[in-house]
This record gives C-alpha cells, sequence and structure tokens, in this order.
C-alpha cells in the first residue's frame, strides 16, 4: 500500500509538471515547445508504467480482499479516470502545437497544414489497413468457425454460404477499395475543377441489372434449398423418420423417445402437473412406453423429426453443427427434419478435440437463464443407439401408474364397452 | 396554388414575428413553435438519449469481457441490479432491451428525422415554417414524455423491461416469466404509445409541409435528396406506425385484461394458465409490419443527408439523381412486404419464408445502386475532406459493409443457422446502427452553422471521425465470425459453453474497442458543446452550397428569410458546371443569369428555355465567327 501511495505521489507530480508544460507551450515559441512535448512524452510514458504498475497491484490486492470485502476500488477508478483526463489533455496539447505549426507556418508565407491531402493518405492507409486486418480476421477467427455441417441439408446450406460469401466479398473488396482510392485520387486542390457528370443512363442501367441478376441466381438457389430443407412431411414410401419430441420449458429441455410401438402418445398441456411435466396423456395407449432421456441420442444416417413444443415462452432449438434452428412456440408445434450424417465420435477426430459434443442451445431470449439452456446431442452408429434407447426409462413411471390406475381403469373398461357395443 | 397559400402564411407568420418582439424565455427555448428551435431541442435530447444507450451498452460490454470478476463500482451504481458487483442476469437484458429500443426509436429515429426533417423540410423547401407549428410543437413534448417513462423505468423495483427491443410475447406478456416482464413493460408499452403518437403528429407535418408548402418554383424534382428522403421516410412512419400502435396494445390487453390475442398453451411455474387460441406468432407479424420499415425509417434519411453533403463535399452533382429517387421510392415500396425475412424460424409457414426471402433480395437492388450512385458521385470529384464529408463516406463505408450480409440473412436457407446469432448483430449494428448514426452525425457536422450560427471545429472532428469508425469497425467485424461459430446473442455470459469460451478473447477486445469509441464521443460532445457558445461564427454559406436554406440570414428568425421567399429556377447539384463562373450555382439564381453555363439538359421538360438557349448559342457563334 505503501508502495502504491508514492507512485501516486510520482503521478500527481509527473501530472503537475505536465499542465505547467501544457501551459508553456501555449505561450511558448516554437523551439523550446519541441523540446517540452518531447520531455511530455517521456513524462507521458513514464506515468502510464507506473499507472500500469498501481494497477496491476490493485488488481493482486483486490483479488485478494473480494473474497471477504467487497469495496469500491477507487484508486484505480482514479486512475483510469486520470488517464482518460491526462490523455484528453495531451490531444489538447497535440492540437495546440499544430494550430502554431499551421500558424507559423502562415506567418512565413507558407501553405501550412493540407488537411485535404492529410485526410486522403489516412483514408489510403485507413484502406491498407482495413483490408489487412478484414484478411487476417477472415483467416484467424474465420478458421474458429463452425466445423462441417453434420447433417445432409447442412451441406447444402453450406455450399450456398460459401457461394454468397465469394460473391459479397469481391463486391465487398472493390466498392471499399473504389470508394478510398477515391477520396485520396479525387482530394481538394484549388487548382482543379470536379468532373460535371449529372447522370450516365448506360452505366446506371447495367449497374442496375447486374446486381439483379446476381442476386436472381441467387433467389432462385435460395428458394429450391429452403423449400426442400422446409417441405419435409413425411413422404409415403420413404422409410418413416424417427420421431422425438423436446419440449423447452424455463429453463431446459426435455426429451421424449417413443417406445417400442415407435409412436409418440398425445399430449395435452392441461394435464402438466408435478408427476407428469410434459402432460402426457395416458389415455392414448401410444404413450405408456414413451422414453425420457437426458441427452439427445440421434442415430446416423437416419432421419430424424424433432417435433418441438413449448410450455411458457418461446424458445427456440438451435443446433448449429447439424445446421438446424426452429422456434417452439406455446400452442404452435412446429418440427424439424434432418439426417445426421457425422457421428460425434468422427467429429471429435475430424475437429482434433476429444472433447467434443455436438450441442443443441436455446437461442430465443427467454428469460434471466437463457444463457444456459443447452442439453448435449449425441449422433452414434445405429447398433449404440439401439444399446443406448434399451437403457432408458419410461415416462409412465411406478408411482404414476399408481396414481393413474383408478382413472385408467375405467377408461380401459369404457373403451371396451364401446367395442362391444360396436360389434353389436 | 400552393406558392399563393405559401405566401399568405408567411404574410401572417412575419406579422406575428412582429408583435412579439420580445420572446419570453418560455416561448422561445421551452414551448417553442419555431421549426427551427424544435430541430434543436430533438437534437439536443436525442444525443443525451444516445449517450445514456451508449452507456448502458458499455455496461453489458463489460459484462461480456469480464463474466468472472466483480466490478464493486456496478454495486454502487446499480444497487440491487448488480449484486456483489456482478450484473444481475434479468438485469443485463434489460440493459439489452433498452439499449436497443433508445438507439433505434428515441436516437435514430425521434433524434434523426426529427432534428433534421424539423430543421430542413421548410428551410429547403422554402416554408416559412411547418404545416402545423402547433402539432410540431406537441410532437417534440410527447418524445420528451416518451423518454422520461422509458428512464423512469430505471427506477421501479424489479427493473426496466427485459424481453428485447422486440419484445416478443408471452415473454413480455406473463408478469411472472421474468423481472423485466412487470411493471418495467408496462412503462415500456406506455412509453411506446406516446413515441408513437409523436412520431405520428410528426410524420403527418413532415408529409403535408413537403407536399403543400414548397416555395415558386420548387417542383418536386427540384428537391434536394434530403428532402426526398424526409418525405419519404415520413410516409413510411405514418402508414406502419399505427400497426405498432394496434399490437401494442393487444399485448396490453393480454398483460392487463386477461385476453389470449398471443398467449396459448402456457404453464408457468407449474401453474396452468387459462389462455388459449392465441398466436405469438400474431404478434411478431404485427410487430415487424413495423419493425422492418423502421429500419429504413432509420436509414433513408441518413441516405439523403449523405447524399446531399457528397454532392455538396465533391464539388459534383449527385450522380443519378432520377435514380436516387426512384430507388428511394423502390425502397419505400419495398421496405412493407418483406418484414417476414425476421421470422423465417419462428414457425411461421415455410412458403411464406419462401416469398418474404424474394421480396427481401429485390430490397438489395434499389441498395445497390444507391451504392454505386455515391461511387460515381466520388469519382473526378474535387473532395473536401469536412467532418461532416468524412462522416457521410464513413455512412457508405458501414452501409456497403453491413448491406452485404444482409444477402446472407435474406436467404431464408442461410439463416436457419444465423438466426439470432452474433451475425446478426454484426449485420444491423453496421449497416442500420452505425450508418445511421454516421448519417447523423454527418448532418449534425455540416448543418450546425445553420442551427447555431457557429462552427464547430474540423480539427477534434476528424479526430472523432476517425476513432468512431476505426472504433465501430473494430467492434462489429469480429462478431460476424462469432455469429459464424453459432454464438446467440443475448447470451448474459458465454461461461456456460465449453466451445464458447475461446471467444472471450475476442470479447475483451470488442469490449476495449467498444470503451475507445465510447471515449471518442467526448471529443463530439465537447466540440458540440463548445461551440455553441464558443465557437467561430458561421457566414452565411460556409459550405458553398447551392440549397435553399443558405440564402437565409445567419442570425434565426421567425420565419426564416427577411423578406419574400426566394423563387427556385432550377435543381440542387449545379456544381462545377462547366462554363460557370463559382463551381456553385444557388437554386434561386436563374438560368437567365448563367447562359453562359445552361446546357440544353436543363432545359428538357422547357422548350421556352431550350429556344432562349439555341439562340444564345447560335449568336454567340455568329459573333465568334465575326472575330
Amino acid at each position: 500500500m505503501q508502495q502504491n501511495k508514492e507512485y501516486q505521489t510520482t503521478n500527481t507530480m509527473a501530472f503537475k509538471q505536465l499542465i505547467n508544460g501544457g501551459a508553456l507551450l501555449n505561450t511558448s515559441e516554437s523551439k523550446p515547445l519541441v523540446k517540452n512535448s518531447k520531455k511530455l512524452l517521456a513524462l507521458l510514458a513514464v506515468f502510464m508504467l507506473l499507472g500500469t504498475n498501481v494497477l496491476m497491484a490493485q488488481t493482486e490486492t483486490a483479488s485478494a480482499t473480494t473474497a471477504d470485502k467487497p469495496g469500491v476500488d477507487w484508486l484505480s477508478v482514479g486512475y483510469y479516470v486520470l488517464l482518460f483526463v491526462l490523455l484528453a489533455i495531451a490531444i489538447a496539447v497535440v492540437g495546440k502545437i499544430l494550430k502554431v505549426y499551421d500558424l507559423s507556418q502562415q506567418i512565413q508565407g507558407k501553405k501550412g497544414i493540407q488537411w485535404n491531402n492529410v485526410m486522403g493518405i489516412i483514408c489510403l492507409i485507413f484502406l491498407v489497413a482495413g483490408l489487412g486486418g478484414a484478411y487476417w480476421d477472415i483467416t484467424v477467427q474465420g478458421s474458429m468457425t463452425l466445423p462441417e455441417a453434420a447433417s445432409k441439408h447442412g451441406v447444402k446450406i453450406d455450399a450456398m454460404f460459401l457461394t454468397t460469401t465469394i460473391i459479397t466479398l469481391i463486391v465487398f473488396v472493390i466498392t471499399q477499395i473504389l470508394l478510398f482510392t477515391f477520396l485520396f485520387r479525387y482530394r481538394h486542390s484549388a487548382k482543379r475543377r470536379a468532373y460535371f457528370l449529372p447522370h450516365n443512363n448506360t452505366i446506371e442501367k447495367i449497374w442496375t441489372i447486374v446486381p439483379a441478376i446476381v442476386l436472381t441466381v441467387l433467389v432462385i438457389f435460395g428458394f429450391f434449398t429452403w423449400q426442400e430443407v422446409e417441405n419435409s412431411s413425411d413422404v409415403k414410401g420413404q422409410p418413416a423418420s424417427l420421431n422425438i419430441d423436446i419440449t423447452g420449458h424455463q429453463f431446459a429441455w426435455e426429451i421424449r423417445y417413443p417406445g417400442t410401438d415407435g409412436i409418440l402418445g398425445k399430449k395435452n398441456f392441461r394435464l402438466i402437473v408435478g408427476s407428469n411435466k410434459l402432460g402426457i396423456d395416458y389415455k392414448d395407449k401410444h404413450s405408456f412406453d414413451d422414453l425420457q432421456a437426458d441427452t439427445l441420442v440421434l442415430p446416423v444416417n437416419k432421419t430424424i423429426r424433432l417435433n418441438i413444443f413449448s410450455q411458457d415462452v418461446i424458445h427456440s432449438v438451435y443446433l448449429p453443427h447439424f445446421r438446424v434452428q426452429q422456434n417452439a412456440v406455446p400452442g404452435l408445434p412446429t418440427f424439424f427434419k434432418f439426417t445426421p450424417t457425422i457421428t460425434t465420435a468422427e467429429m471429435r477426430r475430424k475437429v482434433d478435440d476429444p472433447k467434443f459434443e455436438y450441442l443443441l442451445y436455446c437461442n430465443k431470449i427467454c428469460g434471466g437463464s437463457h444463457y444456459n439452456m443447452q442439453k448435449v446431442v449425441r449422433v452414434v452408429t445405429e447398433g449404440e443407439y439401439r444399446q443406448w434407447i434399451a437403457k432408458q426409462k419410461p415416462y409412465l413411471t411406478y408411482p404414476l401408474m399408481k396414481e393413474l390406475k383408478l382413472a385408467q381403469a375405467g377408461q380401459n373398461k369404457s373403451i371396451s364397452q364401446n367395442r362391444l357395443a360396436l360389434n353389436n | 396554388m400552393s406558392t399563393l397559400s405559401v405566401h399568405d402564411h408567411g404574410v401572417v407568420h412575419h406579422e406575428e414575428g412582429h408583435e412579439h418582439h420580445h420572446d419570453t424565455f418560455l416561448t422561445k427555448y421551452v414551448f417553442s413553435q419555431d421549426h427551427k428551435m424544435i430541430a434543436k431541442q430533438f437534437l439536443i435530447t436525442g444525443i443525451t438519449m444516445a449517450v445514456i444507450a451508449m452507456l448502458l451498452s458499455i455496461l453489458f460490454r463489460i459484462q461480456l469481457a469480464y463474466p468472472d470478476k466483480a466490478f464493486p463500482l456496478l454495486e454502487t451504481l446499480l444497487g440491487r441490479f448488480a449484486p456483489e458487483g456482478r450484473l444481475d442476469p434479468e438485469f443485463y437484458l434489460s440493459l439489452v432491451t433498452i439499449h436497443g429500443t433508445i438507439m433505434v426509436f428515441f436516437v435514430l429515429t425521434a433524434g434523426l428525422s426529427g432534428t433534421f426533417s424539423n430543421l430542413l423540410i421548410p428551410l429547403q423547401v422554402g416554408a416559412r415554417d411547418m404545416a402545423s407549428p402547433f402539432i410540431n410543437m406537441l410532437s417534440y413534448w410527447l418524445f420528451l414524455t416518451a423518454c422520461v417513462i422509458m428512464l423512469s423505468s430505471f427506477f421501479v423495483q424489479k427493473g426496466p423491461a427485459g424481453p428485447g427491443w422486440t419484445i416478443y410475447p408471452p415473454l413480455s406478456a406473463l408478469p411472472t416469466a421474468m423481472k423485466g416482464s412487470g411493471m418495467g413493460m408496462t412503462l415500456w408499452l406506455i412509453s411506446m404509445v406516446c413515441f408513437v403518437a409523436s412520431s405520428l403528429m410528426g410524420g403527418i407535418n413532415y408529409v403535408s409541409t413537403v407536399l403543400n408548402m414548397r416555395t415558386k418554383g420548387m417542383d418536386l424534382w427540384k428537391m434536394p435528396l434530403t428532402i426526398w428522403a424526409f418525405f419519404l421516410t415520413a410516409i413510411l412512419g405514418v402508414l406502419s406506425f399505427p400497426v405498432l400502435v394496434a399490437g401494442v396494445v393487444l399485448l396490453i390487453f393480454d398483460r392487463s385484461f386477461g385476453t389470449s390475442f398471443y398467449l396459448s398453451d402456457i404453464v408457468v411455474n407449474g401453474q396452468v394458465m387459462p389462455f388459449e387460441g392465441g398466436s405469438p406468432i400474431l404478434f411478431q407479424h404485427l410487430f415487424w409490419f413495423l419493425g422492418h420499415p423502421e429500419v429504413y425509417i432509420v436509414i433513408m434519411p441518413a441516405m439523403g443527408i449523405s447524399s446531399e453533403i457528397m454532392s455538396v463535399n465533391s464539388r459534383k452533382p449527385i450522380f443519378g439523381y432520377h435514380a436516387m429517387v426512384y430507388s428511394l421510392i423502390g425502397i419505400t415500396v419495398l421496405s412493407f412486404i418483406v418484414w417476414g425475412h425476421h421470422m423465417f424460424i419462428t414457425g411461421m409457414n415455410p412458403f411464406l419464408g419462401g416469398v418474404f426471402m424474394i421480396t427481401t433480395l429485390i430490397i438489395a437492388v434499389p441498395s445497390a445502386v444507391k451504392t454505386f450512385n455515391w461511387l460515381a458521385t466520388l469519382w473526378r470529384g474535387n473532395i473536401r475532406f469536412t467532418p461532416a464529408m468524412l462522416f457521410a463516406i464513413g455512412m457508405v463505408s458501414f452501409f456497403i459493409s453491413g448491406g452485404l450480409t444482409g444477402i446472407f440473412l435474406g436467404n431464408a436457407a442461410l439463416d436457419i443457422n444465423l438466426h439470432d446469432t452474433y451475425f446478426v448483430v454484426a449485420h444491423f449494428h453496421l449497416v442500420m446502427g452505425s450508418a445511421a448514426i454516421f448519417g447523423m452525425l454527418a448532418g449534425v457536422y455540416h448543418w450546425f452553422p445553420k442551427m447555431f450560427g457557429k462552427m464547430m471545429d474540423e480539427k477534434l472532428g476528424y479526430l472523432h471521425f476517425w476513432l468512431t469508425f476505426i472504433g465501430a469497425y473494430l467492434v462489429f467485424f469480429p462478431m460476424h465470425f462469432m455469429g459464424l461459430d453459432g454464438v446467440p446473442r443475448r447470451y448474459y455470459a458465454f461461461t456456460e459453453f465449453a466451445s464458447m469460451q475461446r471467444w472471450l478473447s475476442v470479447n475483451m477486445f470488442i469490449t476495449w474497442a467498444a470503451i475507445m469509441s465510447a471515449c471518442a464521443q467526448v471529443a463530439f460532445l465537447y466540440n458540440f458543446v463548445h461551440s455553441i457558445f464558443w465557437g467561430k461564427k458561421a457566414i452565411q454559406n460556409p459550405w458553398q452550397a447551392n440549397t435553399l436554406e443558405w440564402t437565409t440570414p445567419v442570425e434565426h428568425i421567425h420565419g426564416n428569410w427577411p423578406g419574400e421567399i426566394p423563387t427556385v429556377y432550377r435543381w440542387p447539384y449545379d456544381y462545377s458546371k462547366p462554363g460557370a463562373e463559382e463551381d456553385f450555382i444557388l437554386q434561386t439564381t436563374p438560368f437567365s443569369q448563367t447562359m453562359s453555363s445552361n446546357l440544353p439538359h436543363d432545359f428538357e421538360d422547357n422548350p421556352a428555355g431550350m429556344e432562349e438557349l439555341s439562340k444564345w448559342t447560335s449568336t454567340q457563334k455568329a459573333n465568334e465567327e465575326v472575330k
């Protein structure tokens, strides 16, 4: 602490000197001015160095003390404020220096700073640095994005994404280059006059029609891909897809697999109680063997139909690796059909990460814990899937069965009576 | 007809001005009915709201960069919203919501349209004031009321509204679903109703002023692009804002009177709710029927302002004036039939998704035309880098960068994976956030002499521009890649996902870039305030521009022009015309005074003028021959 105080005093001293220096700058002539500004820079550097030390010390002590007594660390707050004020003063000083320089040049009959040239050059620098930065970003962070699509339709989406990226990147680079080189090339000059060109119908037609054609191509491809992805109800003749129910509520997902009959039982939100949190309708025989699961396990290369429900607010089922997303809307059951093509084990090898997991998470704002509403998704071979599904427990537990027994028995009786009646 | 009524109106006002020589403080600065003062009121309120919304964004950026760290200062500042120095997750969502709401509605709609439509429509079309000055005043005061109500929600027990600026029910309709759906949400809805009323009053005023009060000679095709943009923006607002009110009123019914417009099959905390038969999708349709035109309400004035400023400072006519107007009209019409692209994966019929995708990608064509025309305007210009010009250029750069990613999001198939990720955040912050705010700042720098009679400091403007421009790119460019990695927006922290933790360093970088940009705004605020009081006195036409507002005296007078309103003879973009003495010709200069620079093109619909021109050229030729 003692040390910190020492730093603080040096800081304030430096600060005072700096202000004095700044005041000096305003009045003195250009020669000592340069000298002063050098001194100033040195002081600034020293200050920053010391300041960082103070900060480091502070964060260390702060992290040590927060555990028992969190208090505002006014010193480091003050440090930041002081740093900002100092920066502002430094900028003001630089501004004054420039002004004085400009005026002295003008007194000597020279032109002074040509701001149009300065800005033109900065534009050019920005263009080069910006394109370089964009390239760096695309290569470095671009490689941090999702791995290849792990579903059949995802591959098509990715192809489309690549086409769109190439087209837009070309347009991006060309237009930005034109914009900033024009700025440099045609910066103001008192000797020149701009070229009076109010319009040119030919060129305007060209740059209306060309984007229109490119966009038409993108629209057509996009439209058919979209239709293919979305119009995916089971077609006759195709092998039936595996139906899985996924229900969102604040803040978790419930997964329901069909049992041996392969059909999910009916649900009704009015039946929801503590022991039946999905509101499964046990009057429907298909619901007896419905299974509950903690993980969304999917057999590879088999068509999956996710039936999506919500019990309270809108959620969104998002499986980015499979390029799947569909909102879960209360009162409006939705679904998404897709075919996973890469098993988790395979993907682990591909991304070279033994801990990799496919994930399902919520992607529509749904409340305080929206940021942590996830399920692990595991794609496995058909054999592994069978083994796994055999271990899952049904929703209809023994206590629930007991609870429902009376009603159930009565129901069965009435059904059989009806049948009898019909037979007669 | 119209000019006659303008004249009468003007005379009445002028006399009024003489009667009340001594405006009281209250009538001059507070309950002013003068469009120039109302514009200033809108501007200063807008800037204040922008600063508040920016500070909110810094708060949640700090949370995203340091999710594991406690900042005791936050507890001191925010109290129960940041227990033990960490933001409450639900308060985080409130911050995001209020940041979005303030920026979209209060800054970029009211702050931008309100300021510049009010200032420029009467000045640039040649009118003494708005069609209805009283409604204009009312518009501002309703806006201020809306601002106050919105901010007051920070002082209620459970905090401000939190279900995102799109307030999708059922989250926003069930007070038990989250803290931000309680009292804060009620205040949000009330504030928004006030805001829409204000916006409608403004819009109706703008439309009627442009249509009825243009000065003599100012036909529609002689209006500057700013006026075209404000006019079409106002039409958009007048047609789409009422739909939001309809949606909001039904939501109020659902919240408070037990109706089920948007609600069905809901169980909260194990409690089965009685709602049945409603559809949350209905709200989304109503919301986005406004919400999509809204983004064009935000960007079109910025486009108009930038077009004007780029033409003035390139000393060149805007390239393809007619194409610029037609593309604005195209955007206006199309923007009403694209709202479904916000709902591709919400459960809307997929066929509709396909249709909306087609309309959405069509709207890219007029946008592309505008971009190319801006580039052509710069080509072979004589570019003066005023701060306003730099901001206008920044607007174009952002519009390109952000607009191109719109082609991804407008494509329903690609939207499946990009919807609600950081890719979307990057897209709209560039194309309607940064671009629109740059348009607004360009306007402030350009028309500051007109508003306050003083000049702003250019050097500080340069500093402000470059720091903000670079900062905005540093903030939003990396977000694209987070989105491509499937990182969702509106997440309080990315600590719960192992796969998202590698973005922590990027988040820290973004936060510091955001803090830098925020600090850069101090340069603007200082410049703005300092220049109002101690700035260099402005001359009448500091930018050597052609438009009518620069023919008014520097000192503001009620009624704008001391004598008769000037007559307009030509379009506003005669810059660097060959044969002319100077590189600009005011709109009020008749062709008879500029015989040496007249072109056949100037008289396309004017056979008498054409005859004059041919007569003049033949005599010129004859003279030359004689020589």
